[in-house]
């Protein structure tokens, strides 16, 4: 469990980075956090000829909020995040799902981009953001773009970032007075990925339920998976009577999970259901406080 | 005055260095000019090869070697078969490297010794091999079946072991019963995990023409023996210590792995010091696993819960290879009756070969999977029966009025299986009591009720410890007054040098300070099997007090002569001798041992110094016992499971050390509840391990283990001198039983019916939804 040979290069600012990503393509590896790429590395299943280290560069470590939005840098570290005032204070779900994501000494060291980068198909963060409605920014040869997160996560490990782009920010817009939110994951143990895992937003709104509700289900497929059947159930229905239970079994109804070695496909689909009703409900419970 | 310390919970004097990082394990061996290997290992779980191209890899610029079957001669000769089996039809021991032929993902084929473990690496990307891949039996009931693939050709079957064991009138017992409860049970394929993967460093002093090796073994005086044969070289020329070593559990006793002869193999070919550091990768495929059975069991019984019989069939899962002998099966066929006065017993054991990585102890050898087949089918039976599962237990056991209670199972190292100085029915007493037993019942119908599935689930085991063959242990006085003592047998963490300093310090009446503890050196002590089986305490424990009072003896004679009174009239207190009654009249130890110098005393024919070794074995062992407790909370709609209480009730005879003890059974127990509910070892239909990282071996963390309570029994064991019983592995017996039974009771109203372990949260599930088991 040694690392094949590479190079490794240490750029102190942003565009030094980008640089050498384009300089070396697909053959470079930005490495934030390392929390999934050392190990990758030292299982020689991933065998970049260059390692382009971003934890030199102090401009991508930002928590700021601006004009009630969110900005994260994308090398800002799950842990300082996670302790947040501010985040606490405007997007609990973001601080609720961080502590779900394994250990402390790995979210010391994990970064919020480098787990939306990576894009496993069981993490939290990109379920959150996805949620969230959180906008991606990149920065490559070309310069600046947003992506939308509903853009972003293109399948298992794949994001719309090209080779020689690098994520820079996350921003996550302001949730209207009197958002209701739930984080619920079942895991086999603290800190393990998620079998599944749910994120609720049900947002005060006009429609006929006076709810606009956001329901991200990750672990059951290749990314975080929005279950527009649900949401429509809470639109339409709100949280009372049996329309939690309702939107629950959308939900698993939607998920399309496989076999794997953790848990059978069916057993993901319950998980689904009883995660998403209770999240529901603990959301609407929160709601307008 | 003479200081008890036999029983006070005396602070480990190993931790200061263990928990300061100034242990020295093996990766912390460095020496000059050291180079560092790896292990190419087999990707097939069976194939042939017949040449291995090791020139790009030996191009590298920094390897020094790729060594292969070919260039072992004799050093690849088979490893010897450390346990007869009445049943054996055919043992078959592994080598070192694979000659020509493969059977099981993870088998060592090449080594590489290179500058540094990276390039190592790298050489290992580079050897061809020319495998041609052949169909693997890899499932346990298929690779049993006549036409399966066979595991060694030369065999007719992978069968390698069938052997009975018949107590008692089977065929009356059965014809007696109002009830026969038939069933399938199967404790699934699991692996120790210790924290220390293992590892190898080997010297070679070519001036003195010596070996030295540092080696994570439980048994280093017997691995020198096998290792010295290897290489064709003098025992005496041979020396294997045995460091801080990070946890054992078993998987570090085997007799030996490869990398055991292989590291000392290239380091004397080299003329360099050679390291070898398992990683964990490999542990999961090069080191051994433990638990696969199938048990097909009838139990036979009254209507009132009296247990009349038990006929089983099982499967015992030996892997590739069986070195060890099927000691696991031997040990789940002796434990089978439990604690429980069950007149007739038939039992059958197939060891059956399979394409997968060799099985060998892991803490219990085969007495969790013993005790999950009878304590399970205890609670079927009494579900069957509409008794509680308490009672059933209560009804069958042995009491105290009945023993010596001859069970005439024979256990490990050819120990009778006679139950005595314990209370049983005292334990279950106790157990209920701390569990809350009858109130978790009572609350049952109300929070059903209300969506709450509380289960209680009990468990007795009783544990074979302090077993066969023997070990020794040398203490000696030296002139400075320390007391210098010696043994064989390696500690992984279990504070023999605490324990073994208090049965010393007190026989002798020096301060524990002023014992000095060194094991696991075969240049020190070199006689003693290993650390296994429960049995430092009773063997090694028994033998230390025995020095001690043989020097203590010797110390009155020589102090004897020194005050001219007679030894009758003289007491050893506070590190000196000195004459009843007048403390003024004293010698020290010390001062004794000075006397006792050959300069000063030796005449032809004499021993010299203060000093005495003996060694001790304990034919009829030492039978630990106790109760394991558990209530747990079931979410239904997840199958995920909350232990609420845990509790241990146990009785391991005099305890040396209550610290150390409660230590052995939190992580007897946190292992034992790993095995009931996270941990197990998949492999595809090929034979490849699906299961190779701690992020799909789910060893439970602090944040899974319950806080368990403890509950001792003190009952002296009347067999050893010191009057202690085993408690090494205790904790793990029981563990998956106690919660099968839990989970079962909190699931009755959907008539959960559990017959494997471990339970995951889908099969958890699939009970409550009536699914067929995925």
């Amino acid at each position: 469990m040694k690392p094949p040979p590479f190079a490794y290069e240490c750029p102190t600012e942003v565009a030094d980075a980008v640089a050498l990503l384009a300089a070396h393509g697909a053959d470079a590896r930005p490495l934030a956090g390392g929390q999934s790429l050392v190990p990758l590395l030292n299982f020689r299943l991933a065998r970049p000829a260059v390692l382009v280290d971003l934890n030199r560069i102090a401009a991508l470590g930002h928590v700021t909020v601006e004009n009630g939005a969110l900005r994260i840098g994308a090398m800002a570290r799950q842990a300082a995040v996670e302790a947040d005032p501010g985040v606490a204070r405007g997007w609990p779900l973001l601080t609720d799902a961080i502590s779900h994501i394994a250990h402390p000494q790995i979210r010391n060291r994990g970064t919020i981009g480098g787990s939306l980068a990576h894009n496993d198909p069981a993490a939290e963060l990109p379920a959150v953001m996805l949620a969230l409605d959180a906008e991606m920014t990149a920065l490559g040869p070309e310069g600046t773009r947003t992506v939308p997160s509903g853009e972003f996560f293109a399948g298992t490990m794949e994001t719309a970032l090209a080779p020689d782009e690098l994520l820079t920010e996350i921003r996550v817009p302001e949730l209207p007075e009197g958002t209701g939110w739930s984080f619920r994951e079942a895991a086999r143990r603290q800190g393990d990925f998620a079998l599944v895992a749910v994120a609720v937003l049900l947002r005060p709104s006009g429609s006929s339920s006076g709810i606009d509700a956001r329901v991200v289900v990750t672990g059951t497929g290749d990314g975080p998976q929005r279950m527009r059947e649900a949401e429509a159930v809470l639109a339409e229905r709100g949280t009372g009577g049996d329309a939690c239970e309702a939107a629950g079994n959308a939900a698993a109804q939607a998920s399309e999970p496989a076999d794997d070695p953790h848990a059978p496909a069916w057993y993901r689909q319950r998980l689904v259901a009883a995660l998403t009703r209770r999240a529901c409900r603990e959301a609407a419970m929160r709601m307008g406080r | 005055m003479t200081t008890q310390l036999i029983g006070e919970p005396v602070e480990r004097r190993e931790d200061a260095r263990l928990l300061t990082g100034r242990a020295r394990f093996i990766d912390d061996i460095h020496l000059p000019e050291m180079l560092h290997a790896a292990v190419l290992r087999s990707p097939h779980a069976k194939a042939r090869f017949t040449r291995i191209d090791a020139s790009a890899a030996l191009a590298l610029p920094g390897v020094h070697a790729v060594i292969t079957h070919e260039d072992l001669g004799s050093a690849n000769a088979p490893m010897p078969l450390l346990n007869e089996d009445p049943g054996f039809i055919y043992p078959r021991t592994h080598q070192a490297l694979a000659p020509g032929q493969v059977r099981f993902v993870g088998e060592a084929v090449a080594l590489v010794v290179a500058d540094s473990r990276y390039l190592a690496e790298d050489a290992l990307d580079l050897i061809e091999v020319d495998y041609v891949p052949e169909p693997a039996a890899v499932d346990l009931a298929a690779a049993a079946q006549p036409g399966a693939p066979l595991v060694h050709d030369d065999t007719e079957s992978n069968v390698a072991c069938r052997t009975a064991d018949n107590t008692g009138d089977i065929e009356s017992a059965f014809a007696a019963a109002d009830f026969v409860l038939r069933e399938e049970l199967r404790p699934e394929r699991g692996a120790a995990q210790p924290m220390e993967t293992r590892g190898v460093v080997a010297r070679y002093d070519a001036s003195l023409e010596q070996l030295t090796i540092w080696d994570t073994t439980q048994a280093p005086v017997s691995a020198r023996g096998v290792i010295a044969d290897k290489l064709g070289m003098a025992e005496a020329a041979v020396t294997v210590i045995a460091p801080d070593v990070g946890g054992g559990f078993g998987v570090k006793i085997y007799l030996v792995y490869p990398e055991e002869v292989l590291v000392p193999f290239a380091a004397r070919m080299l003329d360099r010091p050679v390291k070898w550091i398992e990683d964990r990768r490999e542990h999961f495929i090069g080191s051994n696993h433990e638990r696969l059975m199938v048990h097909r069991i009838e139990v036979a019984a009254t209507k009132d819960g009296r247990i009349l019989g038990i006929k089983d069939h099982f499967l015992y899962d030996s892997g590739a290879y069986c070195p060890y002998g099927p000691i696991n099966a031997q040990c789940a066929q002796a434990i089978l009756p439990g604690p429980y006065k069950i007149p007739a017993v038939h039992s059958t054991y197939e060891a059956v070969y399979t394409n997968t990585p060799t099985v060998s102890p892991y803490r219990g050898a085969g007495q969790p999977h013993g005790n999950f087949v009878t304590e399970t089918a205890m609670n079927h039976v009494a579900c069957a029966l509409g008794l509680d599962a308490a009672e059933i237990r209560r009804r069958n056991l042995v009491r105290p009025e009945d023993c010596p209670w001859d069970s005439g199972r024979i256990f490990q190292g050819n120990t009778p299986f006679i139950h005595r100085d314990s209370d049983y029915p005292a334990q279950l007493a106790k157990a209920l009591d701390a569990l809350d037993y009858e109130g978790v019942k009572r609350s049952q119908p109300a929070e059903r009720e209300q969506g709450i599935f509380r289960g209680a689930g009990i468990a007795f085991f009783v544990e074979g410890t302090g077993i066969s063959p023997y070990e020794g242990v040398e203490v000696r006085v030296e002139p400075t007054g320390h007391v210098h003592v010696t043994t064989g047998y390696p500690s992984q963490g279990q504070g023999h040098h605490t324990t073994l300093a208090q049965v010393v310090a007190e026989t002798l009446a020096v301060a524990p300070e002023q014992v000095v503890v060194e094991s696991g050196r075969s240049d020190r002590f070199a006689w003693g099997v290993g650390t296994f089986a429960s049995r430092s305490a009773v063997v090694g424990g028994s033998a230390a007090l025995g020095a001690a009072k043989a020097v203590r003896a010797r110390a009155l004679d020589l102090a004897s002569d020194e005050l001219e009174v007679a030894p009758e009239d003289l007491v050893l207190e506070d590190g000196a001798v000195h004459v009843k009654g007048a403390p003024q009249m004293a010698v020290t130890l010390g001062a004794l041992a000075y006397a006792a110098n050959p300069i000063n005393t030796l005449t032809s024919g004499a021993e010299p110094g203060l000093r005495a070794a003996d060694y001790y074995r304990s034919p009829d062992g030492a039978i630990a016992s106790g109760v394991h407790g558990a209530v747990v909370v079931v979410d239904v709609a997840t199958g995920m499971v909350e232990i609420e209480t845990y509790v241990v009730v146990h009785d391991c005879g005099v305890m040396i050390n209550p610290t150390i003890v409660e230590g052995q059974i939190l992580g007897g127990t946190a292992q034992g509840i790993g095995g009931a509910f996270y941990e197990k070892l998949r492999f595809d239909d090929d034979g490849q391990p699906l299961v190779t990282t701690f992020m799909d071996y789910l060893i439970p963390t602090a944040m899974e283990i319950p806080s368990i309570e403890i509950h001792h029994m003190e009952s002296r064991c009347s067999l050893n001198p010191l009057g202690v019983k085993g408690v090494g592995e205790g904790g793990a017996i029981p563990a998956a039983a106690a919660f099968a039974g839990a989970v079962e009771d909190a699931l009755e109203p959907f008539g959960a019916t559990v017959r494997a372990v471990p339970l995951d949260p889908p099969a958890i599930l699939a009970l409550i939804e009536g699914r067929a088991e995925s």
